[in-house]
């Protein structure tokens, strides 16, 4: 066991299983890998079973049915049905585009536990725009088709500088579906979301707004509608506990195979991946090099490896210290300690200039911008 | 918030279950879980709608006997009442 030194490594606990690339909508903010075109090559059912009771053995209870659009998936049932009898909690995490009532009810029949249903806005115009399809009468349909299947109503509202200043008009559209959940995730700066970062990050202006707004009707639905407010990293002086510490509680299965400590973790340089398709995962969580790589606190530089904090946030963020400082082994520039935390500062002294004055248009994601972009800085 | 009244059930898109791989009994929800000690398994495994809270204190004074067991039982409904894990019906 390389890197862990001599803290015990325990099994999963989360399994996300990012079951294709594959997406009806170009959400500018997607966290996908910007060259997902060239991960074509999707796992079959039989893999995907097999996958999920290993890491069901591992005690994987908790599973993530995602994507890309995991409708897309014409085998999502019988996954899900495979899951409810491993004993998964599941949740699918969708658009809702290429959803319909027989189809909720065929989940709800096979098992599935919960649906999250994503939205890109509070009006058809925005959340069409920000989709790159028209989406928004069908999801505000899915959504109550949902609930009326006795789910409860789990809605997802990324939030960044072009939708965050309809918080209120968020929130009252989720009050009028009687949404059981909200989620008001702000956007995390990976794939697509990194590309078109200085178009997406908020102003420090229109956050405060936000989580005013956000706390505002927390208060007033009490006991009716649960909203959950995410604070962006950027703004923070503390880094987020990423995946509670790389190789930890999170293992994440990609649509090719490869196994990641966490969706994003592909991008690193230096680092093998394993393949389901090669591997079981027993030996991919414990032994596999790259599991290890940053798994416990052996790997921390200063000002990590002496903080009485490092076992609160386990130093941040791999992906993002990898992204904005060019080592993974890197502090996340999030925190204040960090010699690289200008990067980040600087990141949102352009948010406040683009806000004020020209942007570029976004990059969408689509199959097109993919190969553009991942020519054009293959090593980015 | 208080002890819901009427006979106590989970919450909707929650699950009690026996997980090998913690020894423990858990609770899932969307997204997420808890992991229950001993006593807490005890008191949620009875939030199967069949129960009034008095009965669940019943019936846990008749398991474990000569304890007193009420207070700690109410005071972990109320709070599982508050996080939204159990209601009344």
């Amino acid at each position: 066991m390389t890197g862990a030194g001599s803290m015990a490594v325990s099994g999963p606990l989360w399994l996300l299983a990012e079951l294709t690339y594959a997406c009806p909508l170009q959400c500018p903010y997607c966290s996908n890998p910007v060259d997902f075109h060239r991960y074509r090559d999707e796992l079959d059912t039989e893999t995907w079973v097999r996958v999920l009771s290993e890491a069901r053995r591992m005690g994987a209870a908790q599973l993530g049915l995602s994507g890309g659009e995991p409708l897309v998936r014409r085998d999502l049932e019988t996954i899900i049905a495979e899951a409810r009898q491993l004993g998964y909690y599941s949740n699918l995490i969708t658009s809702g585009v290429g959803m319909d009532k027989a189809r909720v009810a065929a989940f709800r029949e096979a098992g599935l536990d919960h649906i999250q249903v994503s939205f890109q806005a509070s009006s058809r115009e925005l959340n069409d725009l920000i989709a790159g399809t028209d989406a928004f009468e069908h999801k505000l349909a899915m959504a109550r088709a949902v609930k009326a299947h006795g789910y409860p109503m789990v809605l997802c509202f990324v939030l960044h500088r072009q939708n965050i200043d309809q918080v209120d008009q968020v929130l009252e559209l989720a009050s009028r579906l009687e949404a059981d959940y909200v989620e008001l995730a702000t956007t995390q700066y990976y794939g697509w979301a990194r590309l078109n970062r200085d178009q997406l990050l908020p102003t420090r202006e229109q956050l405060q707004r936000a989580e005013a707004v956000a706390h505002d009707y927390q208060e007033r639905f009490r006991g009716r509608m649960k909203i959950y407010y995410v604070v962006p990293d950027y703004y923070e002086n503390r880094p987020k506990a990423c995946m509670n510490g790389w190789g930890s509680i999170f293992l994440t299965v990609a649509p090719d195979g490869t196994a990641l400590p966490c969706h994003a973790a592909r991008q690193l340089p230096g680092l093998e991946f394993p393949n389901v398709r090669d591997h079981d995962l027993q030996k991919i969580w414990y032994d596999s090099p790259a599991f290890n790589r940053f798994r416990g606190f052996d790997w921390m530089r200063e000002p990590c490896r002496s903080c009485p904090e490092r076992e609160k946030d386990f130093g941040g963020c791999r992906c993002q210290a990898y992204m904005l400082t060019g080592d993974a082994a890197n502090t996340d520039p999030v925190c204040e300690f960090s010699p690289h935390r200008e990067v980040v500062d600087e990141a949102i002294r352009q948010a406040e200039t683009a806000h004020a004055g020209e942007t570029r248009p976004l990059v969408f994601r689509n199959p097109r911008n993919a190969r553009a972009f991942s020519e054009e800085s293959p090593a980015d | 918030m208080s002890v819901p009244a009427g006979k106590l059930d989970l919450v909707p898109g929650h699950r009690f279950q026996y997980e090998e791989a913690q020894q423990a009994h858990v609770l899932l929800y969307p997204e997420g879980m808890v992991k229950l000690n001993d006593s807490a398994a005890e008191i949620i495994k009875r939030c199967d709608g069949s129960h009034t809270a008095e009965e669940i204190i019943q019936s846990l004074e008749t398991q474990f006997p000569g304890v007193d067991l009420a207070d700690d039982v109410r005071a972990l409904l109320e709070q599982a009442h508050d996080r939204g894990w159990i209601h009344g019906r």
